[in-house]
């Protein structure tokens, strides 16, 4: 029938068009083979970032860009996070370790040419802690002495924070109390310095949101420049001639792409479009690790995935009962049939070695001593405890591991808990207004110390919300701040930490991995508990092991 | 005709105003505000960022200030991107979605029709349930499935497309395939029933008793009104396009608008969301009307009318 023809032709033409592609994009260059012949990584790099103004973001997509543009006075050794010269060619620390000195080198350029000294620190650190400006991570600089008072306005003059520059090339801090991990904490972008003159060409200088740090506004002392941003597709870096040690950094470029869904990034990377992701499918895990082992990095991460438990609520005003709760979870089932990320059970707060310090002290699996425990608060076999809620934050993975322990609870101690979700914001702000029982959370280490982690608890601390207060347990948290001895500050650290696990606010599961797949062509990529690789160590060869730091 | 579009376009002012006064205090009803982080904030910080972005103020202040900022086409700063404006993130996802809707009905046009006709033409058999029964799958495969399942085939199996972007048009085939799909599946079931209705109609066996080929009843008088129903489909399907892009552009890695829609209201953006949804709600408005126009052109029958026998 004539009829059908002209249908018939057209459902041909389009095969003939299918088969067409075929014939000219048979080409098997791919970005990343490309990329690895002239030095440009192509990175998976989440969300889009909500902004490259160091004093103004929050979130790990930004660090990673950040960390392209600005450099800090010190900056950890991708190893071994240890501080290494940044902006300050040295420093010297001293005896109250109260006091530090650091010597700004005199070679130093900002990406447009100009040089930089200690003011431009001096002018970056009254900007970040500036009220006005509202920057979340002002606190990054709180042990600076009186930089807490004047980030909340009851200090006006910034003469009185413990930073001077004595000379254009000397800055001296002076601390409130002694730090020991004070250089650790400069290695975190808020603390990072930002060029005056970009700053009060596009506004004031504690606007947030002007255009400054827009392609082609944005001035920075970093290893590279930004040369591209195009909202929700690429971000381009190029290596920055005016840094100080450029001769190091043999990247040409960087690509980073927002990609925020997990498979689209994992097909990007299997397609050759980019050598890193920033993290892996759940699903895709196992897979890699069986038959790509190559292909996958799963690192332990500063971090702690744990329940709140909030105490002002019958029944868990109640410390037996919490703690029966937190001894009848089975976590290494939990991390190796349910979370299966290569994740670490943990039975304690802080994560392992983190700065040298270990939990001495543990919640024990142990289901009858909880049995116990709960019958002594007068609920045996779970018998008249009122039902309780567990919320987390709508997720496939955070609900597969609340239901994994509601089951365990069910079985181990008789007791029903019901699973409730909600969307992030609403469920931030149940946590806020302490509107729940039992809540999931997670709590990523700003900087290597056990400190970001032991401070939460204090009573009425912002990130506490669990209503509990104890007063032994501020008073070693302050006495702790106050002790310059490592070896004193951790064994007060191990007496609290005990304190916290006896009375479980919380109920901490696992530690965290960093999860990542990445091509054999990057080398220099090291494993370090922040996730954080210096550019200026990386670099692409598609010959030689894997990943490791050249010899250079 | 133009008092026609006129008095369509006066009657949508009402109907914007209330969507836009409905969502601004709507967003603000929700639970969770745009700065809760999982990190608690100091009072002072938040209170430098609620007077930043004018949320100090009373509820109706705000209410008015967005009214007549929006007005004049300013629809605020974006609360998660502090450096963006609403109207600047507009205008560089807007045209990225309307490309690819454009593209996406193209596909749905070319296939839809085509498998639509053919099934008309001969009803209840094979070469009816075929295309026919490919559209029902068509129907039920979400955006989220098919699009994967195409990189599967063609990007990571054949290699013969690019698996994620929008730069060269090798890049826009699958997506707005993808997005394409299953507006085609409808468009063959409304034009089947289309064909079928006027295929049975005295013209029709008129036309074919006087002697012309089946060629020509079939694509000179048959398909000009047998097509009738794709045609008003087409607006709302333009619109349905552009609002419901985000599936296709979060698999696709594409910088559209519907990526920042969705990512908004998670967020709490409340300009964003302000701005995306008083942006659909006009295009919607826009392409019912444009889809009535077509409508009465393609059917001499129909007349524009101002009264609700328009259609």
């Amino acid at each position: 029938m004539s009829v059908l023809s002209a249908p018939r032709a057209s459902i041909a033409g389009l095969v003939l068009t299918t088969l067409l592609f075929a014939a000219c994009s048979g080409d098997k260059n791919t970005p990343v083979s490309e990329g690895t012949k002239n030095q440009i990584l192509h990175i998976g790099n989440g969300t889009e970032p909500a902004d490259l103004d160091p004093h103004v973001v929050t979130g790990v997509p930004e660090h990673k860009l950040i960390m392209a543009f600005f450099e800090g006075l010190v900056m950890p050794h991708p190893k071994t996070l240890a501080p290494e010269p940044g902006m300050a060619e040295s420093w010297s620390v001293s005896r109250d370790q109260k006091t530090y000195t650091f010597k700004i080198r005199k070679n130093g350029k900002w990406s447009n040419g100009d040089s930089y000294n200690a003011n431009d620190v001096l002018y970056s650190w009254k900007r970040c802690l500036s009220p006005a400006l509202g920057s979340e991570y002002a606190y990054m600089l709180f042990s600076v002495k009186n930089a807490e008072q004047y980030n909340k306005g009851e200090l006006k003059d910034f003469a009185e924070v413990g930073v001077k520059a004595l000379d254009d090339y000397t800055l001296q801090v002076t601390l409130a109390n002694p730090t020991p991990y004070f250089l650790s904490l400069l290695s975190h972008y808020s603390t990072w310095p930002v060029h005056k003159a970009t700053i009060e060409k596009f506004g004031k200088v504690d606007e947030r949101g002007t255009p400054w740090t827009r392609a082609g506004n944005l001035v920075g002392n970093g290893p590279f420049i930004l040369k591209k941003w195009e909202m929700n597709k690429i971000i381009v870096a190029e290596r920055n001639p005016n840094y100080w040690d450029a001769e190091k950094v043999r990247l040409k470029e960087i690509h980073f792409y927002p990609v925020d869904n997990l498979a689209t990034e994992e097909r990007m990377f299997r397609s050759g479009q980019i050598h890193i992701t920033s993290t892996v499918p759940p699903d895709k895990i196992e897979v890699y690790a069986k038959e790509n082992p190559e292909l996958i990095r799963i690192n332990p991460y500063l971090g702690t995935y744990y329940y709140r438990i909030n105490v002002t609520k019958k029944p868990f005003d109640d410390a037996r009962v919490r703690r029966a709760f937190a001894m009848s979870v089975d976590r290494k089932t939990l991390v190796e049939k349910v979370s299966k990320g290569g994740e670490l059970p943990s039975f304690s707060f802080v994560p392992a070695d983190t700065a040298g310090y270990t939990p001495q002290h543990s919640i024990p699996y142990d289901i009858e001593g909880a049995k116990k425990l709960l019958a002594d608060a007068g609920f045996p076999e779970g018998k008249g405890l009122p039902k309780a809620e567990l919320l987390y934050n709508t997720s496939e993975g955070h609900q597969k591991i609340a239901q994994a322990l509601q089951q365990m609870w069910k079985v181990n101690l008789g007791v029903e808990v019901a699973l409730v979700n909600q969307d992030w914001k609403v469920y931030l702000a149940s946590q806020k207004a302490m509107d729940y029982f039992m809540a999931r959370a997670g709590w990523i280490g700003d900087y290597a110390d056990p400190t970001t982690f032991m401070d939460m608890f204090v009573t009425g601390g912002g990130n506490n919300q669990t209503g509990w207060s104890n007063k032994e347990y501020d008073r070693l948290i302050r006495q702790a701040a106050e002790t310059g001895s490592q070896e004193a500050r951790y064994a007060i650290f191990q007496k609290a930490e005990k304190i916290l696990l006896e009375e479980a606010p919380i109920i901490p599961l696992y530690t965290y991995t960093n999860k990542a797949l990445i091509s054999p062509d990057v080398k220099g990529w090291e494993k370090n508990i922040l996730d954080n690789h210096p550019y200026k160590y990386v670099h692409l060869s598609s010959e030689g092991e894997a990943g490791t730091l050249s010899k250079k | 005709m133009l008092k026609f579009i006129i008095k369509r376009f006066a009657a949508a002012i009402p109907v914007l105003l209330v969507v836009t006064t409905l969502t601004f205090f709507l967003v603000r009803i929700a639970p969770g505000g745009p700065f809760d982080t999982e990190k608690a904030v100091s009072a002072e910080v938040m209170q430098a960022l609620k007077r930043r972005y004018n949320l100090d103020q009373p509820v109706y202040v705000q209410y008015f200030d967005y009214m007549k900022n929006a007005i004049q086409g300013d629809l605020g700063p974006s609360f998660k991107y502090p450096g963006r404006t609403v109207t600047e993130m507009v205008k560089t996802g807007l045209p990225v979605t309307f490309e690819l809707g454009v593209y996406a009905m193209i596909w749905a046009l070319l296939i839809g029709v085509t498998a639509g006709v053919v099934a008309s033409l001969r009803p209840n058999t094979a070469q009816d349930y075929v295309p026919m029964t490919m559209s029902m799958i068509g129907i039920c495969l979400p955006s989220v499935l098919l699009g994967p399942l195409l990189v599967l085939v063609f990007g990571l199996w054949f290699e013969w497309l690019p698996v994620s972007g929008w730069d060269s048009w090798q890049h826009k085939i699958l997506p707005s395939l993808t997005l394409g799909s299953g507006y085609a599946a409808y468009i063959a079931r409304l034009s089947r029933g289309g064909m079928l209705e006027i295929l049975s109609q005295d013209f029709i066996r008129t036309a074919r008793a006087k002697g012309l080929s089946n060629t020509a009843v079939v694509f000179k008088h048959a398909m000009r009104g047998g097509l009738g129903p794709v045609i008003s489909f087409i607006g709302p399907a333009i619109a349905g396009l552009l609002s419901g892009s985000f599936v296709t552009e979060t698999v696709f890695q594409i910088q559209g608008i519907g990526r920042f829609y969705v990512q908004a209201a998670f967020n709490r953006d409340y300009t964003m969301i302000l701005g995306t949804t008083v942006l659909f709600s006009v295009m919607i408005v826009f392409f019912n009307l444009l889809s009535d126009i077509m409508a009465v052109w393609a059917n001499p029958r129909l007349k524009f009318e101002t009264s609700k026998g328009a259609r």
